[in-house]
This record gives C-alpha cells, sequence and structure tokens, in this order.
C-alpha cells in the first residue's frame, strides 16, 4: 500500500488556478482509474478532473466553490504499491476529462429484481415490469386486470401501475394462461421486477432463451420522459389505423430500437426518445407512422393532453445551471452595482445625420489614408470626453463607505463587450489623448482581447466611465447598470431613419437614441441633463466635437 | 486597423485543422449550412491519408496489378482463350497515372471548398489553447481565432523502433511510389494494408514474403474471413511467415525469428512495414487545449464533442475504425451541430474492406461478436453456386456471403463476405443493417440476376430455411 497524492493537473489554458465546482468521490470511496473525481471551473469551461490511478480516496482538498492552485494538492488515495508521496514530481498529469454540460447522472437505480420469477410451478413465462418510460425506478401497482387461472391473450390488459405523472395500462406481450400474479394493489414494483408468470404455448422465456428484461433496465438519462398515454382509449388517436399505441413498449432493456437513419433523426428533432416508442414493424422496428401515432396519442407533447392533434414535443423537465466563474462575477457585480446605487437614467434622441455623412466621408477616405474605419464608437467617446470638461464629477469612483468621491483628471473608458463567457469590460486608457482613429483601434484591440480570452488585468480595470453599446443588435432604449463604483454610464442605441419635424417639415433624418444611467447620489437630475445635452450638442454639429 | 505591425488574427466561427476525408467533408458541410469556416491542412495536396497515400492511391495501383495478371496469364499458357505475348511494367508510368488521379481528385477537393466558401490555409497548425492556432504558411505566421474548432488531424503509420523507415525500409506512403517493381519484398504487418499491397506487388511480379508476429493474417477478422485469402497467398507463392518477429534490417537481409525460436535472414530489396497506424496527436499543440484522451485517441462523446466546451474531434484522431468514411459521417454531424441541429453520430454499423485477394466485407456483428450465443442465427451462402460469380472467374476461391441474425425477431445482425468484388456488396449490406431489417426484407428484395448480390440474397432465405440454389 502506498499514498498517492494527485496534484490538480495544468487544465489547459495557462491558468494558475480554477475553481472547485463540486466532488464527484467521497473520503472511502474506492476510485477505478479515469473515474471521474471534481469538476474544476476555469475562465472558458468546466473540467472534469479524472482519477490518474485507482484506489482508496483518504482526503479530499477543498471545498466547492474555492479557488484550487493548479498543481496544488487535489485528492489522496491509497493505492496498491509505492504510490507517489514521497517523491516530489507532479503527479502524472492526465489530461482532464470534461463536458460542460455532463451532470453527474443522478441514474435511477432500479432495486434488484426479487426473488428469480419463475416462481410458480408450471410458469415458463415471465412478464417483467417494463420500463414505462421516466426514467422511473418503481411504479404503483393500481389494480389488476387478471387474475391466476385466467387465459390472456396478446395485449390484453393486464394491470393498471402509476408513476408519477400517469396510470399505465399494462398489457400482456404473450398469450397464455396466468399462473401467477405478482404484487398487490397499492405496492411499489420495481421496473424489472416480475409482474405476471404466464405457462405459453411453446418455448417460453423462463429457460433465458429469449431475451427477458434484464433486472435492471439501463435506465436512460433520467431526461424528464414523457409520459406514455394516459389511458390510451382516452384519446381519440388520429391514426386511427393502428390499435393506438399501446402506453409503453416491451422492448428489452438495453435493446436498441430499430429505426431507419430517417426516423432516428426526426425523432431527434422531435425530442423523443425512440426506447419508449412502440414499434410496429417487423423486429419492433420503428416506422414514421409510429413516431405520429406516438406523438398523437399524447406519448410525448401534444400541447394539451391528447386532445389537439399538434405534432410540436411537450418540453418537460428541468436543469440546474452552477452560476459558477465568470457568470457568478458578473452576478455579483450587477446585484452589488443596483443595490448600492439608485440609477437614474435618461434618455435622448439625436439627430446624427451630419455625423454619420462625416463618418461616411472619413470613411470614403480611408482607402487613400490607410487609415481605419470608424464606427460611431469613436465620436461618443470624444463627446463624452468634451462633455466631462464641465461635468468632472461624472468621471469618477464613489467610495461610498468611505464618503469620497474620486474625479479622475484622465478619461479611462470602460467599453461592455459581450465574450463567449459572458460581459466583460476592457478599457480604453486616456481616451482623451487619442484622435479618432487611435481610439478605434483601441476599442478593438482591448475587445478582442477580452474575446479571445487573452486581455491583460490592466486592460480589464481601471475604468472612469463605461460606454454600453447594444446599438448593433436594434432597441429603442435601454437600462444600464452603472459599472460600480463608476458613477455614470453610456448607451447608444440603434441609428434609425426616423420621420422627424424640422422647421414645420416631416423630414428623414438619422436619429441615435441615447440612454443613460447616472449614481443619483452623485449627480442630480438636472446635470444628467445638461450632460447628455452637451454630448446631443457635440454629436449633431460634429465639427465642435474638436473644437477647443 | 493597420495591418502590417502585428500578425494578424483571423476570427471564426470553424476552424477545422486537417484536410482529409474528415476535415474536408466537414468543411464542405459547414459551407453549406452559411457557417464561416477557415480550413488549415499542411500538404500539398487536399484530401489527406485517404486519398493522397491511401484508399484511392492504393485502388489505382491494385487496379494496375489485376490488369498485369490478366496479361501475364495470358502469357503464360492463355487464359479464357486469351494468348497475349509477355507483359511489362514501367512502374513509373503507373505511378504518373496514379498521380494524376491524385492531383484530379486534389483539384476536385479544392474547387468543392470554394464552391462552399470554405477558406483554406496551407500551413502547419500549432495550437496555443483551445481556440487559438498559429499557422506557418508560406507567407508567414497567421494566428487564427475561431468560435469552434474541429480537429481532423488523422493518423500515420506506426514506425517499429528496431526498423525505422528510410532508405529501403518503407511505408505504404513510399510503397505507392516505387520506381520499379522490387525483385525481393518483404511485408512486415499482416494486416490490411500490408496484404493490399504485398498481394498488388505478387501480381506485379515481385516474390513477397509477410512477416506477422500473430498466428494468422488479418487477425481482426474472423478465420472463415481470411482463409480465401491465405489459399490465395499459398497459391501464388508468397511467403508467410506467421507467429514471427522482424528485427533489424542490414545490407538488404532482414532479420527475423521465426515462431520457433530461429533466428533467419530475409533477403529484400525492400521492406514495407505496415504494423498499423496511429493518432496524429503530436507537434500541434494538443497538449494545449485540455481535451482528454481516451487512450492513444482524442476522447468524444456521441456528438464528437471533447471534454473542452466547442471543441470537437472525428475521424481517425478520435478512435477504431480508422476509415475514411467514418471520419466524413462525423464531419457531416459535427458541421450539422455547429449549425444547430440535433445530431448524434450513432451509426448501426460502419462497414469495413479489405482489398485483398479476394476481397473482404465485414459489417455490424461478426461470429466472433456472437460467440456462445444461442439466440441467434448464422447462415452462409457460396459465391460457387452464383452463376455470375463463375461467369468472372470469382466463384472458385472460397468466396461467401454470410448473415447473422436474432433468432427471435430474425432482425439482421451482422453481414460478412469474402470474395473477387465484393467490395461492392458492402453497402447493401450497411443499408439493411442502418434500416432495421429484418431478415424476411432482405429475403423480400428482388435481388437483380445475374449478380454478386444474390448471394446476400441467398443467404437470407437460408438463414430463413429455404434458400433455392444449394
Amino acid at each position: 500500500m502506498g499514498r498517492f497524492v494527485f496534484k490538480l493537473p495544468d487544465v489547459g489554458e495557462g491558468t494558475a488556478e480554477a475553481e472547485l465546482v463540486g466532488w464527484h468521490v467521497k473520503v472511502g470511496d474506492m476510485v477505478g482509474e479515469d473515474q471521474i473525481v471534481a469538476d474544476v471551473m476555469t475562465d472558458k469551461a468546466t473540467v472534469e478532473i479524472t482519477s490518474p490511478v485507482g484506489g482508496r480516496v483518504t482526503a479530499l482538498h477543498g471545498e466547492p466553490g474555492q479557488m484550487l492552485a493548479v498543481r496544488g494538492p487535489l485528492v489522496e488515495f491509497e493505492v496498491e504499491g509505492a504510490g507517489n508521496a514521497s517523491a516530489d514530481e507532479p503527479a502524472p498529469a492526465p489530461t482532464p476529462a470534461a463536458k460542460a454540460e455532463t451532470a453527474p447522472a443522478p441514474a435511477a437505480k432500479p432495486e434488484p429484481a426479487a426473488a428469480p420469477a419463475a416462481a410458480a410451478s408450471g410458469a415458463n413465462y415471465v412478464f417483467k415490469l417494463p420500463d414505462v418510460g421516466e426514467g422511473t425506478a418503481e411504479a404503483e401497482l393500481v389494480g389488476w386486470h387478471v387474475k391466476a387461472g385466467d387465459t390472456v391473450a396478446e395485449d390484453q390488459i393486464l394491470a393498471d401501475v402509476m408513476t408519477d405523472k400517469a396510470t399505465v395500462e399494462i398489457t400482456s406481450p404473450v398469450s397464455g394462461v396466468v399462473v401467477a400474479t405478482h404484487g398487490e394493489a397499492g405496492q411499489q414494483v420495481p421496473v424489472g421486477g416480475p409482474l405476471v408468470s404466464f405457462k405459453v404455448e411453446g418455448k417460453g422465456n423462463v429457460s433465458e432463451a429469449a431475451p427477458v428484461p434484464a433486472a435492471a433496465p439501463s435506465a436512460p438519462a433520467p431526461k424528464a420522459e414523457t409520459a406514455p398515454a394516459p389511458a390510451a382509449k382516452a384519446a381519440p388517436a388520429k391514426a386511427a389505423a393502428k390499435p393506438v399505441a399501446e402506453a409503453f413498449t416491451t422492448r428489452a432493456a438495453g435493446q436498441r430500437p430499430l429505426a431507419s437513419p430517417a426516423v432516428r433523426n426526426r425523432a431527434r428533432d422531435l425530442g423523443i426518445e425512440l426506447q419508449f416508442v412502440p414499434g410496429s414493424g417487423p423486429a419492433g422496428r420503428i416506422e414514421h407512422g409510429d413516431l405520429d401515432a406516438y406523438v398523437a396519442s399524447g406519448g410525448r407533447g401534444s400541447s394539451v393532453d391528447g386532445s389537439s392533434g399538434s405534432t410540436y414535443a411537450k418540453a418537460e423537465g428541468t436543469t440546474e445551471v452552477r452560476i459558477i466563474g465568470l457568470r457568478r462575477k458578473i452576478a455579483e457585480k450587477m446585484a452589488e452595482s443596483v443595490r448600492r446605487i439608485p440609477h437614474i437614467t435618461y434618455v435622448e434622441e439625436i439627430d446624427v445625420t451630419a455625423l454619420e455623412e462625416l463618418r461616411a466621408h472619413l470613411n470614403a477616405e480611408a482607402k487613400k489614408t490607410g487609415k481605419p474605419k470608424l464606427n460611431v464608437l469613436p465620436f461618443i467617446a470624444r463627446a463624452i470626453v468634451v462633455a466631462l470638461r464641465d461635468q468632472p464629477q461624472i468621471n469618477a469612483t464613489y467610495d461610498d463607505e468611505a464618503g469620497v468621491l474620486t474625479q479622475y483628471a484622465p478619461v479611462h473608458l470602460g467599453i461592455a463587450a459581450q465574450t463567449p463567457n459572458g460581459l466583460m469590460v476592457p478599457v480604453v486608457r486616456h481616451a482623451e489623448a487619442r484622435d479618432p482613429w487611435d481610439t478605434a483601434e483601441e476599442i478593438a484591440r482591448v475587445s478582442g482581447a477580452a474575446k479571445a480570452g487573452t486581455a491583460k488585468r490592466e486592460e480589464l480595470s481601471g475604468s472612469t466611465i463605461t460606454i454600453t453599446s447594444l446599438g448593433t443588435l436594434g432597441g429603442v432604449v435601454h437600462t444600464p447598470i452603472i459599472n460600480h463604483p463608476e458613477v455614470a454610464i453610456v448607451g447608444p442605441n440603434k441609428i434609425q431613419e426616423r420621420v422627424v419635424v424640422k422647421d414645420g417639415q416631416m423630414v428623414v433624418r438619422k436619429m441615435m437614441n441615447l440612454s443613460s444611467s447616472f449614481d443619483h447620489r452623485i449627480v442630480d437630475g438636472h446635470d444628467a441633463a445638461v450632460f447628455v445635452q452637451r454630448i446631443k450638442g457635440l454629436l449633431e454639429h460634429p465639427a465642435t466635437l474638436w473644437m477647443g | 486597423m493597420s495591418g502590417n505591425q502585428m500578425a494578424d488574427v483571423l476570427n471564426t466561427k470553424v476552424l477545422i485543422i486537417g484536410a482529409g476525408t474528415g476535415g474536408y467533408v466537414a468543411g464542405i458541410r459547414c459551407g453549406q449550412l452559411g457557417l464561416e469556416t477557415i480550413l488549415v491542412d499542411a500538404s500539398d495536396g487536399l484530401g489527406g491519408t485517404c486519398l493522397n497515400v491511401g484508399c484511392i492511391p492504393s485502388k489505382a495501383v491494385i487496379h494496375a496489378a489485376n490488369k498485369f495478371e490478366t496479361v501475364a496469364k495470358a502469357a503464360n499458357g492463355g487464359t479464357l482463350g486469351i494468348t497475349a505475348s509477355k507483359p511489362s511494367v514501367d512502374l513509373k508510368q503507373t505511378v504518373e497515372w496514379k498521380n494524376g488521379i491524385v492531383r484530379k481528385l486534389n483539384a476536385g477537393v479544392a474547387g468543392l471548398l470554394k464552391k462552399a466558401k470554405v477558406k483554406v490555409i496551407k500551413g502547419w497548425a500549432t495550437f496555443s489553447d483551445a481556440k487559438t492556432c498559429t499557422v506557418k504558411t508560406d507567407d508567414g505566421e497567421i494566428t487564427i481565432s475561431a468560435e469552434h474548432v474541429i480537429l481532423a488531424t488523422g493518423s500515420e503509420p506506426v514506425e517499429l523502433p528496431f526498423l525505422p523507415f528510410g532508405g529501403d525500409v518503407i511505408s505504404s506512403t513510399e510503397a505507392l511510389s516505387l520506381d520499379k517493381v522490387p525483385s525481393k519484398l518483404v511485408v512486415v504487418g499482416g494486416g490490411y494494408i500490408g496484404l493490399e499491397l504485398g498481394i498488388a506487388f505478387r501480381k506485379l511480379g515481385a516474390e513477397v514474403t509477410v512477416v506477422e508476429m500473430a498466428e494468422r493474417i488479418l487477425p481482426l477478422y474472423d478465420k472463415a474471413l481470411t482463409d480465401p485469402v491465405t489459399k490465395w497467398l499459398e497459391k501464388h507463392g508468397v511467403k508467410l511467415l506467421l507467429g514471427a518477429k522482424a528485427g533489424g534490417f542490414e545490407k538488404g537481409r532482414l532479420n527475423v525469428t521465426t515462431r520457433d525460436g530461429e533466428a533467419v535472414k530475409l533477403d529484400a530489396d525492400k521492406v514495407l512495414v505496415t504494423v498499423g497506424r496511429r493518432p496524429r496527436t503530436q507537434g500541434w499543440g494538443l497538449e494545449t487545449m485540455g481535451v482528454a484522451m481516451a487512450g492513444p485517441f482524442v476522447k468524444i462523446d456521441d456528438r464528437c464533442a471533447t471534454s473542452m466546451k466547442n471543441v470537437w474531434a472525428i475521424g481517425d484522431l478520435t478512435g477504431e475504425p480508422m476509415l475514411a468514411h467514418k471520419g466524413s459521417a462525423q464531419g457531416e454531424v459535427v458541421a450539422e451541430i455547429l449549425a444547430g441541429h440535433d445530431r448524434r453520430f450513432d451509426p448501426v454499423t460502419i462497414a469495413a474492406v479489405c482489398f485483398t485477394e479476394p476481397e473482404i466485407v465485414s459489417a455490424g456483428l461478426g461470429p466472433n461478436d456472437v460467440e456462445g450465443r444461442d439466440d441467434v442465427i448464422q447462415a452462409v451462402f457460396p459465391l460457387m453456386a452464383i452463376g455470375r460469380a463463375l461467369a468472372i472467374e470469382a466463384g472458385d476461391d472460397g468466396g461467401f456471403v454470410r448473415v447473422i441474425a436474432s433468432k427471435t425477431d430474425h432482425r439482421l445482425l451482422g453481414v460478412q463476405a469474402v470474395g473477387q468484388h465484393v467490395s461492392e456488396l458492402s453497402n447493401s449490406f450497411a443499408q439493411m443493417l442502418e434500416m432495421g431489417a429484418v431478415l424476411e426484407d432482405v429475403a423480400g428484395v428482388i435481388h437483380v440476376h445475374p449478380t454478386l448480390g444474390e448471394a446476400f440474397h441467398e443467404a437470407s432465405l437460408r438463414a430463413l430455411g429455404h434458400a433455392i440454389h444449394i
């Protein structure tokens, strides 16, 4: 026996630490090689960490939510042989397995089937409770339709069972004489457990020849599955040609449903697990018509139980998503800002026709001058810089606990940017010292870095006022949340041609709304209006942006 | 931006690494679906192993060898009443003909990618993290950053440490571009690649010896399927050293330890080493991407997703079977997933073919997979009883079609065949399996007479107990 210390491997993105999201093992567990021991989160993805060794877990380092250092100890094992505990070398880094979306499958584990069910003498066919299609491990027996001694035809109803969601009629897969019924009304019957023993013509299934549902139906991932047709007969199924789809299928667990690729794809599109669709073709092959019948019978998804002919699948189930990593930081930051700051949001419309003409001209020149093309942001940035000269209290951060407002001479402009992982605010430093082209390049550079995940810390902090632009997506107005501890945020909306009244005439102008929020503790409504009106004046007369 | 001070960063929705049958098909499908796509490949011709140094060129060489063999037979006492004078082969010209086919296909792939608006960048990509790579091109370095990455780097021949490639020790790649037929060829490794090429060179006149460590050739197939190939090899004077281990190669002689432990030296002009292929996981920064491995392969789920978000992997890189048609099918699946569809790579079967003499096809479960089960039916129908086979000299080498089906519901579980030209039956087998056919379905399809495919029909009838022609 040896001690093996497994250190958190490099999770592959040059990160020095990762957030522990959850454990898959606990102290005392026997763990196999490659078994998942923990989930960790880097800035970019959740990664499953697999064990490099097989052994018994003797210690776990860290709690969910905690930051772990890469190459710091993660799990200690007791292993066969020497282990690595005395050695200094880093644990053999197993490539982390990972899957953002895999939830640890809380597989419904059916109890082992009770006594091997040939119980009653003379029986040669044991019918086991089939998977009733909800990932349920057991179902309540509601009542019997047959008793011992009855002669039963194939497809005759044997019993009613109830799952969490529906009462299901269980029909006989064979013709024969009932030798014994297993269980009484009100009792829970495990899926895969014996339900009825028959004496049938011919060989039966007790001599293990035929594929009988194994004791444990390989519980398919519990994807809130379909209630099978609540009492098939209640639903006047559209596909009248077939006997209304039985409420369940007697397909053996683990047996792949027979279906052509086209049927498989269509089922996937409908959100139907073929495992639960009765097949009418040879060997239980599922045809397109079977899918139709399944949907029509309410097997999955008719919008009102069985009553409408809708073919859209009904969505069920919930997905829990851990809010961790960057998403959690965003959540905290937003809540903090709204909690602390009484926002005042002020919206004004700005006629940017002249500005757009200037911009079009500059961009047309860009080919000759080799300068980058400009969008509207550098102009707004400039307008903010100019407007702040008169209102330095808006270019500030407010420490409300200390009661200090820090006003900044330089303008470090935060640019709210959507990245694959969520909202980030890279910073264009010294916006006051940049011409429009330089501003454009810097905005592109820092937001590109943020999106690519290569932004440095100083490129993501230190802003004194922020621009948040949803302009490309459209939208008339928004209520931006201030990037705490700043005191103002400016949000341009989409530029659109609108009819405005000018000198008594209706004319078409390029109009842009500007939605801005201010910290009302620092900025009075009047000041906010003055600031925005100043920006409006500058943008409507773009030459003034660079006058003085 | 004023471009030239720093390396350009290309941003794209989809980045595909490798233009083999997995990568280029993924690229075309992405393009069809309107996804902005960049495809990076370092080789001279698009199409990867399959098209440049694998499936296609080997089939061309095999075809030429068959032509030569026929004429040689005609010269050697006549065949089917045809006589000819002794043929000769200028392998340089054969190879040039084969290269022409490859070039045509290279250009075809390039054209298809262009039509699909896929940007192709020639160069070697090295990843710095899961979504970013730098490509060394002839015009300098390009950094590419992608939302989704599809890894399709394929595989490469395995080298034996004591028998490194170089000089007269060659891999399948060099074997397809020899300038003359070696008079003595030793093939190390009796898998399908070694046998396909060994047989072709035998037909072209080389003296061929096959050294195989296992006790049989083609150890991955059941013995009944490989027996006709063994018979052909024996009949045509190919020396088989089974249970034997190759050693080093010096001065034109290959050291071999035979099954009995005897050390022998085999004269060889060329030693063709075909001991398998391994996934290409080295030299391009895979280790920086944080993807989980499954043995030597990249681990994927049934969507071809790796453990890293938005990194996908297809083809040989992801495991057995290492077959072109698997890679391309995966490529289509991934492209469709990226376009927002719910797709899974969950085929019933991926049929495999050996272009040996005779050919072998296997789809679905084989006898070794169902060994010991009493709930299956197996039925075999010999090609000897098929008229068409006799008419094309394909009836007397022991070929057959075999079906394996479930005894209870007659669903088809597997189909295999061995015989000349049976490779063309492979899709018929795969179709029936993929459509979920039962024996009665095959029996109910009117098979065209006179074709080799009738043997599939008859084998199914035989499984049902009423074959007609036996």
